[in-house]
Formats: structure tokens, C-alpha cells, sequence
């Protein structure tokens, strides 16, 4: 269907004359000019139902009041929003609203941050005139992660909304009619969606609420820290709402440029691992078991084996989770030892990091919004980074882009033309006449998002190299329109951070395999690792091993020393989201016990190794950053880097692309210990196999 | 009163067949492609010259309706939907059309689709209508056979298709849009509107949606001219219509008239009147169960049209008048529209699908008197808070008998409370 072309026109809202555009809805036009109209069922990212009446107001002419979400502005109307008459009908739908509500408040989760109590001390009576019994309805089981109390539903079908149309899996529905009208998954299972957390930010009152947070904590007594979301690439902005020395929940944050207002399960509720497993003092390995011990015995116990030990010999691996400051800080460690050895791709990924564009998201998240077609090439985006996914959906609805797909055939909530599953249909794309690399040809702005399963492989190099030349051929590199459609998606959010700090190998220096190699010939003699826990630790059985981290995870496990450091929610520190937009986070809640915030421990070190670090403050740190690259003296942009040569011309082998993420709820030392996280992956295990 | 050379529904009590030869003799089909010769804006401009209000319930312009829709077909098919899911109580209008004239339905759907630029209808009809179905699709596959529609519907030029489409016994499903949204195969859900179905209907596409009888006196209206129907009826309410006479009435039946008829001479004429006499009258629902209900006084006088009705805080609405003598219990009887309209509500929209529920369990202790004398205040601004804020026209139709109850026969229900009242402290 065509849009009309937007024109100026003239309406009056409350006797004030206002020129908008058309095509707005009353609704909108009240926002911009400062009416508040009472909302209920619209919500700006969904579909409009029209179904609460809350925002009716009434219009010169026309036969009945007019539910303002719904109807667009024309020349000359004349808007009333706050005769008596509008109050009273209000007051009306406030009234049946309220009729069949159980009004308990007290014990409501939502108590405090409910849009129907908040509304209601407008709009409600202080009495009832309601004589009958109130309406119950059977609670519904939805997951571990949402708590129902469906008696309170007010029926405004957002979560129904959000379900089919955000996230892509229709299982949400309305049953039955009229006042027997129940919102329901049809079969009682949970929501088979990475994003179903949202659905408790969206219910407006309190029928969907967490089941983790329940009876947890009131709103008004958290403490509501802004900071960045870690358990993907995207750094998804978050609130943290903690109370004493406990994260109570976790919500989103509003940023346009990256996960509008939602986040991922993962980042929702995989806060109570935060709780369990941790590091709270230092350890060391006395006759093969980890004792306790204080940081000064720690600090000496690793100067005395150090000594023996040559700069060479020593090599440092930076985990999924750690800090730029705390890379940084590792990184300048290392180089004053004497160690080249030193890399941040514990997976392997064949990143290079002297060409910054060949490993962002050079399109940025936002741009997907313009991409009229997208290749997705050895990623499954719904697992490895559900918000971007949900961007793909939204730019898939609007039916403007075609989207093909090389690597696993899996449900990514959209439709996809199935290219094939390997390096071998790139060099299809790129050397033959095929239907898609026609689309491709045609489109204004076509992109290719390069997930990691393409590049942890041996020949990920070589398929970097395929991707860039087709990137070329497909036109997707356009000066003119500044569009940049070559898009690397991480799946952790420290990379982008370390290769943008150079945290890895000159020539001379091994790599992440070479290091493996290295330590189980015994030319490696001690690794330094920075929560990496994602290691062949196998290889590491004769190494001197010094973990920092915050989970007692894999590499503690085989670690001779382990000093304890600060999750996400304990320190400020910066990340680089995948688009290679730097962001911090802050400080919630203090690390537990002795654990300190990590590039600290490792300036304390520095000083006991004689290798003093030259930094005393965390702003010191970060100007040492800026020094290493200026991107980090630019906080919340993202900065178009050179189109460079990358990647290699070599042979590929023939094998299909596979996701690094198979079990979305699972994937690093946070989540692994996440108690909710452990009830979501049981429960879609279960969904699976009631399937088969 | 109709002469029965005006009469358009010459079968409407099936003494005769319902099939082509028999519709043939009646004057259907017979000639359709001089009709269909006309360009469409002609068609458009007789019909609506001819007066002809919708049948439905609502009265809109018929002709008026159809000239929403886009002038030339784009990209986007048109389609014409004819609303044959008769669900309002007292209503049977729709069913005889469909059993014994189904061949005026088809000519008329083909000669609106043709005039509208669609080339598709979509009859939704009740699914109960089992019988009207069958007769229906015998029907279709006749005028298929024939060549009257199909591929070059009556040698017109004009490819023309007929399907029909079985509802599933939801009142809701009449609304027009909820219509499109369960052929579409979704729950019979309301729309919102604008946008309307001229612009946005069926799958997205122009369409209008029509009752059954405005479509089936088409073909007529166009053989004998506007002017005829127009002649008929009063200003502005022309032409005649189907009324179905039920309740206390010595023999209930579906009659042609005109309209403007006196509803006592109607019901005196037709119906063997008002059993035990015009005397014995309490009540009438003069258009189905949406519309307030009439006292004897009013019924004495009023004339059976849009306009009249209107005038008496009543309305026309299907034309279904439902008869209640002395021995009716009025407040039951509303009571049990009440609840009719509290199981019909689809549950989209709050002030429906709370106050539906609100209102029927306020008039079901009021049978029984069960109430305070203050709660009729209550119950009559419920009413009024559901009135016009809801999406569709049910809130209404649920709202205006009970508020027709109050206008007319709160003494009956004062005293019904009292009676109660007193029965409570006898007990005692």
C-alpha cells in the first residue's frame, strides 16, 4: 500500500491551534503539545488495539468520542481532551476496569509502578458501586520466568501484541470472549522466545510479573543504577535496582541505537549467579587443593614463581567478560614482563585486529532499520544476540527487506531464503550468477552480518577474506551513501574492547593456539588469565595458572592462584558493544568479600612483580586507553572506521557453519551459574521434546 | 399498504421453487446483462437514487456505501462481502431470502460486485443455516452451470466468483469488520475504525460489506427503476422491507411492506393481531433486540420506518418487532437480552466486555427485585458509560433496551423491588 505523502495541517486541541503532520494520531499530537492522554492498551513499538478506551476524547462533529491512539488527525478537527464529559468517560473505563480488579494492591508486585494504580488515583472513585461477586481467573503457567496472576488482567493484549509481533513467536492469545476473555499460551508451556521478559515491563499492571523477582523487594526501596548489559556483544543498556548488597532485578533502558527498550532473558535474569559460585577471596593450590589466603601471600606467592620464569614463558588469555580498563591494565603487565604471548580470542576467531573494520558492526544495529536486504553468514542472531534479532524482525515486518542466510537452517522468527550452509555458496555468491546475488546486486543498501561461527573455524581467515570480496562485489561498501554493510556479530562482550586495545600477538608472540601448544610443550610455563573460562584446560595441566575472575568456573578450577574479581554489576568499567560503541557501566553493589575491581588487582600486582603500572585511578586508566585508541575519548558514539584491506585468499574447507551458542541460557561464567537460567534451558529442553 | 405488483420478494414463503426455472418465471436473471451494460457509476447513481437504506440495522445509504469505494481497481482487488450471519434475535428476514429467492441474492451480488469493480463475493452466512446453505450453493452451482456467473458472468464480459462462507454461531461475526476479521480466519474480533473497509477491509483490500436483503432488491430496484422504489415509503425511508412479526401475535410471520407502515396495522394485518386484542398490548421491540422497547402508547401511533422510530428514542434496526402482551414479564425479558448480549460480547474493549457482564447481573436480581430503588440510577449510567465509547455497535445495542426498560416501565420495576421488599420482611 502507498503512504500518502506527509502534509502540514491544522487542528485544535483544547481551543489551541496546532499545526502538525498528518498521518499523526491525536494521541501523538497531544504528546508533542504536553496533554497527557491515559493509555492502557497503546504502546509506541506495538500494533494499535484501540481495546482499553482510556484515551477516548471527544471531536466537534463527530458522532461518538474517539479513541485517540487510534485516530489520525485531519484538517480542521477539533479535539477536546478535558471537558467533563471526557473526565467522566474516563471515569467510566476506569470504573469497569477497576470492577473486576482484585485491588491488591499490598500484595502486588507491581504496587508502586502500576499504570492502573496510578491512573486510578485520577480517574478512580474511592468507593465501588460494583454489588456482584468479582471475576477469578486460574493463574497460567508460563515459564520460569514469568509469574502470572491473571485475575488481575486488564485484557489491553500487549504481551499478545508484543509476542506475534516483537518477538516473533505467536504463541500468546486471547481465549474465550467477552468477560470470560483469558490471555493464555493456548497449552500452558512457556514462552518459547529469548525476549519473553519484556512481556513483565509491558503488562501494566501487575498480571505478568517476574517469578525471580516475586516478593522480592517494592520499587521504591531499590536503588536504580544505570549501567550496560554483558551477556552478549550488543550492550543492551540496563537498570540495575539493587537493594543493600543484592541485585534485586535488572530492566531495560531506553536507547534507540541499540535494544530500544528491550533486553534479553539472559540479561534480565541471570543476575542470581551473581550470587552463587563467586570468588570471594583469594586462593591458592596447596597439595592440589584451593585454600583460602590474604592478597599479600597471593601477590608474593606468584612474584616467588614468576622469578623463575622469563618473560617469554608467560602468556595471558583476556576472558569473555572482562573490562577494557582491566585489559588495558593486563595488557601494559604483560608488555612490562617482557610477554608478547597474549590474546583475547579464547575461541579462536580469526579477528585481526590492525583493520578495525573488518571486525565491527560497521552498519551499526540502528541501520538495519535501512537495510534492504540482509545475508547472514554463519550466525544464528536469535541465539547470539536475541535484541539485534528482534531489529531484524522489525525491518522483516515492514516486508522491505529480503533476507538469505548461509550456515544452520534454524527458526530465527522470520522467513529467509536458505542459501546454503558453508564457505562453498559464498564462493557461489561471488563467482556465479544466482538469483540472490542478484537481489543482492539490486538492493541500496544490502548487508552481511558475519556471525562467529564463520570465523572460528581453521579457515576463518580465509572466509574473512570471501566475505570482504563479496561485500565489495554486492556494492555493499558506498562512499556516497556512507553505508557500510560489512557487519561482524561478537557473541562476548569483551572482544571488540581487547582488539580495539590491540590485546593481541605481534608476529613474534603466539596466539591463543600457539599458547595452547606452547603450554603443553612446556615452553609456556605460566598463564595469566582474565576470566577466560572457555579454555581446553587440558592443555594447561603444567602450567603455572593465575585466574582472576569472579566465578569459580572451569579455570578456577585448575588455577594454582585465584584472585578474586568484580562482575559487571560491581565496578565501573567500559565495554565496546559490537558496533564498537564504548559504554560503561556502573557500580551497583560492592564486589563481595575480599574481591576487588579487576584492573586494580592488577596495578596492585604490577607494583609486587616491580613492574608498576602508571596509573593510580580509574581516570588515569582511561586516559591510558584514549592513548592506545583514540575511540575510547568517545563514549556512547561509534566512530566509521577506513575500509582496509582484510582477511586471506586461502583454500576453505567444505564444512557447514555452526553457531558458537547452542544453549542460548548458558553461555557464560554468569549465566553457567544462573539458577534461572538452569530452569529456562530445562525448560526448553522440555519444549523440544515434547515436539519430537 | 403494498400492492402485490410491488412486492419484490414474489417467493418469500416458498410456494414455489427456489430454483432458476422457477426464479426465471418471477422476473430474475431475465435481463441482467442490459443491467450490467451500465457503467458503474450509473449503477451506482440509480441505486442510490433510489433511496435504498441498508437492511442490516444500521440504514446507512446503500448507494452511498458503495461510492466509498475506490473508482478504479489498483493493485488491490475489491471485494464485495455479503453479510448473511442473521444472528440478531426476532430476526429471520435473511433466511427466507437465502432459502427460497436465492437466485435475487446472486444476481445482486454479481450486479454490486460488477458496479463496485470487485469480481469476488464472499457470502458469510450463519453456520445454523444448514438448509440455506445447501439451497444456496445449488443456487451458485445453477447460475455457474448457466453462464450467469463464472468466468463471463451473462455474456457481460465480467468474470464474476460466488463463495460462500460458513460462520460458527458468533452474534459478534454481523458486525462488519468482525465479519472480515473471522473470514479471514481470525477471532471475530471488531475493528478499529477509520480505517474503514472501503479503504482497508478483506485481506487488506477495498470491500464492502452489505445485509443480504439490500443486496437481493437490487437487481429490482434497477429492472423497474429508482423511481419506483422511491415512490414508495415515505421521504427518505423508501421502499419496502421484510418484517418479521414475532411474540404474542395471533399468527408470527415475515411480510413485505412498505415502509412507513403503521406498526398497529401491520401487526393487525398480518400478524391476526395482538393476541387477547390491541388491549392486551404491553410492549413492542420494534427492530430486533438492540433497539429500546415501545409502550402501547407509542406502538398505537408510530410508523414503522428509520426516521419515525428514531423519533420515539427507538430505531428500525432489523425490522424484527417482537410482540409482548399483559402476560409478559418486561424486566425478564430485558433481563434476558441482558444476558444475551454479556455472552455475545467478544471481550476486545473494556467498557463492553465489564459492563456487559455489570449490567446483566444487576438486571437479573432486579427480576427478581432483588435491588435497591437507587441501583436503577446505577444500572442506567452503566448503560450510558458503555454507550458510544466502545469500538463496535454491540456496546451499544447491549446498553439501549435497558435503557428503554427505564424510560418506559420504571414503575414496574420500583414495584417490583418493593414487592420484594416487603416479601423479605414478611418472611422475617
Amino acid at each position: 500500500m502507498q503512504l500518502e505523502s506527509f502534509k502540514m495541517i491544522n487542528v485544535t486541541i483544547d481551543d489551541k491551534e496546532v499545526e502538525t503532520e498528518s498521518g499523526k494520531t491525536i494521541m501523538q499530537v497531544c504528546e508533542e503539545i504536553g496533554i497527557e492522554i491515559p493509555r492502557f492498551c497503546y504502546h509506541e513499538r506495538l500494533s494499535i488495539a484501540g481495546n482499553c478506551r482510556m484515551c477516548l476524547v471527544s471531536m466537534e462533529r463527530a458522532p461518538k468520542p474517539v479513541a485517540s491512539c487510534a485516530m489520525p488527525v485531519a484538517e480542521g478537527m477539533v479535539i477536546h481532551t478535558n471537558t467533563p464529559e471526557v473526565q467522566k468517560m474516563r471515569k467510566g473505563v476506569m470504573e469497569f476496569l477497576l470492577i473486576n480488579h482484585p485491588l491488591d494492591c499490598p500484595i502486588c508486585d507491581q504496587g508502586g509502578e502500576c499504570d492502573l494504580q496510578d491512573q486510578a488515583m485520577g480517574y478512580g472513585f474511592d468507593r465501588s458501586r460494583f454489588q456482584e461477586n468479582k471475576r477469578a481467573v486460574k493463574d497460567k503457567y508460563m515459564g520460569p520466568l514469568i509469574g502470572t496472576k491473571m485475575t488481575r488482567c486488564i485484557h489491553c493484549t500487549r504481551c499478545i501484541r508484543f509476542a506475534s509481533e516483537v518477538a516473533g513467536v505467536p504463541e500468546l492469545g486471547a481465549i474465550n470472549r467477552g468477560e470470560n476473555t483469558e490471555i493464555g499460551t493456548y497449552i500452558e508451556q512457556a514462552l518459547r522466545s529469548e525476549l519473553s521478559g519484556n512481556l513483565i515491563d509491558l503488562c501494566p499492571v501487575g498480571a505478568l510479573t517476574s517469578l525471580p523477582y516475586a516478593y522480592n523487594a517494592r520499587s521504591w526501596e531499590l536503588k536504580k543504577t544505570e549501567s550496560i548489559d554483558v551477556m552478549d556483544a550488543i550492550g543492551s543498556n540496563i537498570r540495575i535496582d539493587s537493594k543493600g548488597l543484592e541485585v534485586k532485578r535488572i530492566l531495560p533502558r531506553l536507547n534507540e541505537t541499540i535494544n530500544e527498550e528491550w533486553i534479553s532473558d539472559k540479561a534480565r535474569f541471570s543476575y542470581d549467579g551473581l550470587k552463587s559460585q563467586r570468588i570471594d577471596k583469594p586462593y591458592l593450590r596447596h597439595n592440589g587443593k584451593l585454600v583460602p589466603t590474604s592478597w599479600t601471600e597471593a601477590f608474593d606467592y606468584i612474584k616467588n614463581k614468576m622469578r623463575k620464569i622469563k618473560g617469554s614463558e608467560i602468556a595471558a588469555i583476556v576472558g569473555d567478560l572482562a573490562d577494557c580498563e582491566s585489559i588495558t591494565a593486563l595488557k601494559d603487565l604483560m608488555s612490562n614482563i617482557g610477554s608478547l604471548n597474549i590474546d583475547c580470542r579464547q575461541d579462536g576467531a580469526k579477528l585481526e585486529s590492525n583493520a578495525r573494520v573488518s571486525y565491527l558492526f560497521n552498519s551499526s544495529i540502528a541501520g538495519i532499520d535501512t537495510a534492504d536486504v540482509i545475508l547472514l553468514v554463519g550466525t544464528n542472531p536469535r541465539l547470539e544476540a536475541p535484541i539485534l534479532n528482534s531489529r531484524i524482525r522489525k525491518r522483516f515486518v515492514t516486508g522491505e527487506v529480503t533476507i538469505g542466510l548461509i550456515g544452520e537452517k534454524e527458526d530465527l522468527t522470520y522467513d529467509y531464503t536458505y542459501l546454503g550452509n558453508g564457505p562453498t555458496t559464498l564462493q557461489q555468491l561471488i563467482a556465479e550468477e544466482t538469483t540472490f546475488g542478484n537481489i543482492l546486486k539490486d538492493a541500496n543498501y544490502p548487508m552481511l552480518i558475519l556471525g562467529q561461527g564463520a570465523l572460528t573455524r581453521p579457515d576463518g581467515s580465509s572466509v574473512l577474506g570471501l566475505t570482504r570480496k563479496l561485500a565489495i562485489k554486492a556494492g555493499m561498501i558506498n562512499k556516497k551513501k556512507s553505508w557500510n554493510g560489512f557487519n561482524v556479530l561478537h557473541t562476548v562482550a569483551s572482544r571488540v574492547g581487547a582488539l580495539d586495545l590491540g590485546f593481541v600477538p605481534t608476529k613474534q608472540g603466539r596466539d591463543i593456539n600457539g599458547i595452547l601448544e606452547g603450554a603443553s610443550n612446556g615452553k609456556i610455563k605460566a598463564i595469566y588469565l582474565l576470566g577466560a573460562d572457555e579454555l581446553n584446560m587440558s592443555k594447561l595441566k603444567n602450567t603455572f595458572i593465575i585466574y582472576q575472575g569472579h566465578h569459580g568456573d572451569t579455570a578456577a578450577c585448575h588455577a594454582n592462584v585465584v584472585l578474586p574479581g568484580a562482575a559487571y554489576t560491581e565496578k565501573n568499567a567500559t565495554y565496546v558493544n559490537t558496533e564498537g560503541r564504548v559504554q560503561y557501566t556502573r557500580k551497583a553493589i560492592p564486589p563481595p568479600g575480599e574481591a576487588r575491581e579487576d584492573w586494580a588487582i592488577i596495578r596492585a600486582l604490577s607494583e609486587v612483580l616491580n613492574k608498576t603500572l602508571p596509573y593510580d585511578s580509574l581516570h588515569e586508566v582511561r586516559v591510558r586507553m584514549t592513548e592506545i585508541n583514540d575511540i575510547f575519548g568517545d563514549p556512547d558514539e561509534i566512530t566509521k572506521p577506513q575500509w582496509v584491506k582484510f582477511g586471506k585468499n586461502l583454500k576453505t574447507n567444505v564444512d557447514g557453519f555452526v553457531s558458537p551458542i547452542k544453549n542460548f541460557y548458558s553461555t557464560n561464567s554468569i549465566s553457567r551459574f544462573s539458577v534461572t537460567m538452569i530452569k529456562c534451558a530445562d525448560e526448553l529442553t522440555n519444549l523440544n521434546s515434547a515436539i519430537d | 399498504m403494498l400492492h402485490d405488483k410491488d412486492r419484490i420478494f414474489t417467493n418469500i414463503y416458498g410456494f414455489q421453487s427456489h430454483q432458476y426455472k422457477s426464479a426465471k418465471k418471477r422476473g430474475d436473471w431475465s435481463n441482467t446483462k442490459e443491467i450490467l451494460s451500465m457503467s458503474k457509476e450509473d449503477i451506482i447513481k440509480k441505486v442510490k437514487e433510489s433511496g435504498l437504506r441498508g437492511r442490516g440495522g444500521a440504514g446507512f445509504s446503500t448507494g452511498m456505501k458503495w461510492s466509498f469505494m475506490p473508482k478504479n481497481v489498483e493493485t488491490r482487488p475489491h471485494y464485495l462481502v455479503i453479510n448473511a450471519d442473521e444472528g440478531e434475535p426476532g430476526t429471520c428476514k435473511d433466511r427466507e431470502i437465502s432459502r427460497h429467492e436465492p437466485h435475487k441474492l446472486i444476481e445482486g451480488a454479481l450486479i454490486a460486485s460488477i458496479a463496485m469493480g470487485a469480481s469476488v463475493a464472499y457470502c458469510y452466512v450463519r453456520g445454523e443455516f444448514n438448509h440455506e446453505i445447501k439451497v444456496l450453493e445449488s443456487a451458485i452451482q445453477e447460475a455457474y452451470d448457466l453462464g450467469l456467473i463464472g468466468d463471463n458472468a451473462c455474456e457481460s464480459g465480467y468474470k464474476f466468483d460466488f463463495f460462500i462462507h460458513r460462520g460458527m454461531g458468533a452474534y459478534i461475526c454481523g458486525e462488519e469488520t468482525a465479519l472480515i476479521e473471522s473470514l479471514e480466519g481470525k477471532k471475530g474480533q471488531p475493528r478499529l475504525k477509520p480505517p474503514f473497509p472501503a479503504n482497508v477491509g478483506l485481506y487488506g483490500c477495498p470491500t464492502t460489506v452489505n445485509n443480504v436483503e439490500s443486496i437481493a432488491v437490487v437487481p429490482t430496484i434497477l429492472r423497474r427503476g429508482s423511481l419506483w422504489f422511491s415512490s414508495l415509503g415515505r421521504p427518505n425511508n423508501t421502499g419496502t422491507k421484510l418484517f418479521n412479526i414475532s411474540g404474542h401475535v395471533n399468527q408470527p410471520c415475515t411480510v413485505e411492506e412498505e415502509l412507513g407502515v403503521p406498526l398497529r396495522e401491520i401487526i393487525e394485518k398480518h400478524a391476526g393481531g395482538v393476541t387477547g386484542g390491541w388491549d392486551n398490548l404491553l410492549g413492542v421491540i420494534p427492530g430486533g433486540a438492540s433497539v429500546p422497547v415501545l409502550p402501547k402508547k407509542i406502538c398505537d401511533t408510530v410508523l414503522m420506518d428509520f426516521d419515525s422510530l428514531r423519533e420515539v428514542q427507538s430505531g428500525l434496526g432489523t425490522a424484527a418487532i417482537m410482540v409482548m402482551d399483559k402476560s409478559t414479564d418486561i424486566i425478564a425479558a430485558i433481563a434476558r437480552l441482558s444476558s444475551f448480549y454479556k455472552h455475545e460480547s467478544c471481550g476486545q474493549c473494556s467498557p463492553c466486555r465489564e459492563g456487559t457482564g455489570w449490567i446483566s447481573r444487576i438486571m437479573k436480581r432486579i427480576t427478581l427485585g432483588n435491588a435497591e430503588v437507587e441501583e436503577i440510577e446505577t444500572l442506567e449510567e452503566v448503560t450510558r458509560q458503555i454507550e458510544g465509547h466502545t469500538i463496535c455497535a454491540l456496546g451499544d445495542a447491549a446498553a439501549w433496551p435497558i435503557q428503554g426498560l427505564i424510560r418506559h416501565f420504571r414503575p414496574e420495576i420500583e414495584k417490583r423491588i418493593a414487592a420484594y421488599k416487603s416479601m423479605k420482611l414478611d418472611a422475617a
